[in-house]
């Protein structure tokens, strides 16, 4: 850089302290460039700038057929990759009106609420970090490592999956699954009060979250924060309650709704949505169907001409896929509503006018993934 | 004191070590060999203690993290630490545009200064003390907060955004705290009587100030434990680093041996501040006597000074190492309040009834 | 409101606005005139309240650009596809509803982003994922002359 161009920067940044968090920078989880505009330690305004990670998955799968996108959507959000895949297939499945086996829709919802599981533990982890408490990240990862054995044996890769496919699954689950996933729940149960004596009833945890990034119910709706964010903030957003698919509508469940609105709400919709989880699990997971593991399909997958709409809830919220098909083996247009784009962009609502730390605590509790806000 | 307690003491090695240089040297000539020597032996010792605790810092980490920890370099990974620091070493030193050069590579070295110097006055076991000065808290309280001209210089030179916020952190930090240290360490100068270190552990031959002084001494230490932990920026208190906020704070520019020194300061000062913990509360070298079970003190007399020293520090430094890894960060108005709002009245009145008991002579 | 019974509300609301036959959620078409007030309605009338929006995305039909909101009212449950068609391909120019719904804001930066449709009164226009100097890459005759995808 010449001098005169430092000269200018010097210039136009003496109005105001700006600093740029990212797009390399611990707490951003990923290639994610806050503009945060401070006056001594309390911030101002943010401006988040994306698109470091940017791939166009959207134009890319103009050019490929319906079941090679699935392997694309792993790459989005890919701690929820099965809720990914699963978005996609329930649009093909609905548009061609194929009804998958009974098997099927069981073991997507247990495989998306381990997903899920395993999604939450790893934001417990990174959340406790972003607060500095580093030791919480080695007992998340410990547990979280199980869910990854099981995923590891029964599909052969531990986090992008790909499992599903338009009409089923890609191959039957391992023999030994139902027996690790049981004791994997007997040892969570275990567990999980571990994670609150460490954190969740720690004095200075408190402190730093509650009350904190305070979101209203109006705001989370007219900012289209979805997901455990927004269920902190009393937004009953979630879809396996309200447009069940899979086998939600065959388990009890609670909706986790918490109305405080602050990080420490929506720290605790994930914790118990980590038990909601569980119950799930254990509900179907001895009860599996045996009528296999993958509806009839042609082999060359097209989609009748028209518009086609599916929304999933994955670990961070609603993930809405739009099809456009033109009677083609290829979406004309398929637009994907993730959640992280819309939560992303509450982040100024929510911290300016706090401190650096707070800013620090409510990106951690927005839970983001950045692959998935650029796409 | 019964005469056991003196197989120990240094001052007999120390001395004759004296005498034998100045049979053969003049005066000034034996002052400077000394000097030398001893500056030679806290060198080894500051390196040798640096590696340690970082090694210690590593497997307690790992302890409480269910993990191993260094466990491939040499037996138990004792030789990490060492390979790490040749790694430091050879690491390119990078060049800063635009920052200050001198005041940049100065800080490092008035950071480790100030370390340097806080260990003089420590007594390590009978006898054996570099300079006994007759102001040592003092002396010690004002050589540690040296230390944050370092990093205000560090922050300031680096000319990066991230580090000016974090040395302005460490500014209002040290600042603050350096109050209920002092305060703390005050109550007991106040029941012992005296400023020197060495005369403070000989008042606790009978007891150690912790059991002698009544809720108000405990008081004390609890307030200079949390207090010296924010002093020497350890978790909770890491706020000048707070590597999820400002990525490292006021060294995020350093690289190398620059950013050794600094980490090698860090740990060097919660030696140091555990050692004065232990010299002031837990009766620095002194073996543990109880009451009258005169069986029982004999036992600990035989137990060296030096090892009682280094028992009760690391004791400390490990309760230090624990705060780190359990808790979460404060925030800074946090920190401040805790220091302005809780402490520092606590210290206050602590110091006032503390006064009394000293004047009406209630502690044992 | 079930799928039928919304879009007769609808329809009397309405009255200038297509209503697609046979599709999967109800939509309705309006002219991009009219975009913004109907957007208003949709939101503050007590029957529909739309309050949530899903998604805002385009879709490129080489004839013209489509603009289209996915709406849900979070009190009664329905879902509402909104679309718009803007004839002028080479500068489409659509009313803004981020004063409507603020989550729109992003969404209306990456659609500028990608297709080139420009939103008028928009409080940050600006371009969210690519360089300035980019082309729209969902337009259907956008060519990369580096990284060739073609559609088969």
């Amino acid at each position: 850089m010449s001098e005169e161009i430092i000269k200018n920067i010097i210039v136009k940044e003496n109005e105001d302290y700006i600093i740029n968090m990212g797009p390399q920078h611990p707490s951003t989880h990923g290639v994610l460039r806050l503009e945060v505009c401070l006056q001594g330690e309390t911030v101002k305004y943010i401006v988040p700038h994306v698109g470091y990670i940017h791939r166009g998955i959207e134009k890319m799968c103009e050019a490929n057929t319906y079941p090679q996108i699935i392997h694309l959507t792993d790459r989005m959000d890919y701690l929820s990759a099965h809720m990914n895949n699963e978005a996609v297939c329930l649009c093909v499945e609905n548009a061609m009106q194929v009804e998958v086996p009974e098997r099927v829709k069981y073991v997507r919802t247990i495989l998306a609420e381990l997903n899920r599981l395993a999604s939450h533990q790893l934001w417990w982890s990174a959340f406790g970090m972003d607060l500095g408490a580093l030791t919480t990240f080695f007992y998340g990862l410990r547990d979280r490592e199980l869910i990854l054995d099981i995923f590891e044996e029964s599909f052969g890769s531990r986090l992008l999956h790909s499992f599903n496919t338009p009409g089923g699954l890609m191959h039957d689950i391992h023999p030994n699954f139902q027996k690790r996933t049981k004791d994997f729940i007997a040892y969570f149960r275990e567990k999980l009060p571990e994670y609150d004596q460490l954190l969740t009833g720690n004095i200075i945890f408190q402190q730093r979250t509650k009350g904190i990034g305070l979101l209203s119910r109006e705001k989370a709706i007219a900012y289209g924060v979805t997901g455990p964010s927004g269920r902190g903030s009393g937004f009953s957003c979630d879809l396996r309650k309200h447009a069940p698919y899979s086998a939600y509508d065959k388990v009890q469940f609670n909706e986790i709704v918490y109305t405080e609105g602050d990080t420490f709400a929506r720290y605790n919709v994930r914790m118990d949505e980590m038990r909601e989880s569980l119950n799930i699990i254990e509900q179907l997971i001895d009860n599996i169907p045996s009528d296999g593991h993958t509806a009839k399909m042609k082999p060359i997958i097209k989609l009748p001409a028209g518009e086609f709409f599916q929304r999933v809830e994955t670990a961070r919220g609603e993930l809405a896929v739009y099809i456009v098909s033109d009677g083609n083996k290829t979406p004309y247009r398929i637009k994907f509503r993730s959640p992280n784009f819309s939560n992303l962009f509450v982040m100024n609502e929510l911290a300016a006018g706090g401190k650096i730390a707070d800013l620090i605590a409510i990106s951690g509790s927005l839970d983001l993934v950045i692959p998935d806000i650029d796409r | 004191m019964s005469s056991t307690s003196t197989i120990y003491d240094f001052s007999t090695l120390t001395g004759s070590i004296d005498a034998s240089l100045h049979s053969w040297m003049a005066p000034g000539l034996a002052l400077t060999a000394e000097l030398v020597l001893v500056g030679l032996v806290f060198l080894t010792f500051y390196a040798l203690l640096g590696l340690f605790l970082v090694y210690l810092e590593r497997k307690v980490c790992a302890v409480i993290q269910n993990r191993y920890g260094p466990n491939r370099v040499g037996p138990m990974g004792l030789f990490q630490t060492i390979a790490d620091l040749i790694k430091l070493l050879m690491k390119e030193l990078i060049p800063i545009r635009r920052a200050d050069h001198f005041l940049f590579n100065l800080a490092p070295f008035i950071v480790i200064i100030a370390s340097f110097m806080a260990i003089a006055a420590t007594p390590f076991a009978r006898g054996l003390q570099a300079v006994d000065l007759n102001i040592g808290v003092f002396y010690v309280m004002a050589v540690s907060s040296l230390g944050v001209v370092g990093i205000l210089l560090a922050g300031w030179a680096s000319n990066s955004k991230y580090s000016l916020i974090g040395a302005m952190r460490s500014g209002a930090q040290i600042v603050s705290y350096e109050l209920s240290v002092g305060l703390s360490l005050l109550a007991v100068v106040v029941l012992s009587g005296t400023m020197q270190l060495s005369g403070i552990v000989e008042s606790q031959a009978n007891g150690w100030w912790i059991f002698k002084g009544h809720i108000p001494v405990i008081i004390s230490f609890i307030i200079f434990l949390i207090a010296s932990t924010a002093e020497i920026n350890r978790g909770p208190f890491d706020l000048a680093e707070a590597e999820s906020e400002l990525t490292a704070g006021f060294h995020t520019e350093y690289s190398g041996i620059k950013f050794a020194f600094f980490f090698l300061a860090e740990y060097i000062n919660m030696f140091i501040v555990s050692a004065i913990g232990a010299t002031v509360f837990l009766g620095g070298w002194m073996p543990l006597h109880i009451g009258n079970l005169e069986a029982f003190n004999h036992v600990m007399d035989f137990i060296p000074s030096m090892v009682w020293f280094f028992l009760k520090t690391f004791f400390l430094i490990y309760v230090i190492m624990w705060f780190k890894w359990t808790f979460p960060r404060l925030r800074i108005d946090q920190l401040l309040t805790l220091e302005w709002k809780y402490l520092m009245p606590i210290s206050l009145v602590n110091i006032v009834v503390i006064a009394f008991i000293a004047l009406m002579g209630w502690h044992f | 409101m079930q799928k039928q019974e919304l879009t007769d509300f609808l329809k009397g609301l309405f009255p200038e606005a297509e209503f697609p036959e046979n599709t999967q959620l109800p939509e309705m078409v309006v002219p991009a005139e009219k975009l913004h007030n109907t957007a208003n309605l949709l939101k503050s009338d007590k029957n529909l309240a739309f309050d949530y929006l899903i998604s805002l995305t385009a879709v490129d039909y080489l004839k013209n650009m489509t603009v289209v909101y996915h709406l849900e009212s979070t009190q009664f449950r329905h879902v509402l596809v909104l679309k718009t068609v803007l004839n002028d391909r080479e500068n489409p120019v659509v009313e803004t509803v981020s004063d409507i719904w603020p989550t729109v804001e992003p969404h209306e930066n990456e659609v500028f982003d990608l297709f080139g449709i420009r939103f008028n009164n928009h409080p940050m226009p600006r371009r969210l994922f690519l360089t300035d100097d980019y082309g729209f890459p969902l337009r259907k005759d956008f060519q990369d002359e580096v990284n060739i995808i073609e559609r088969k």
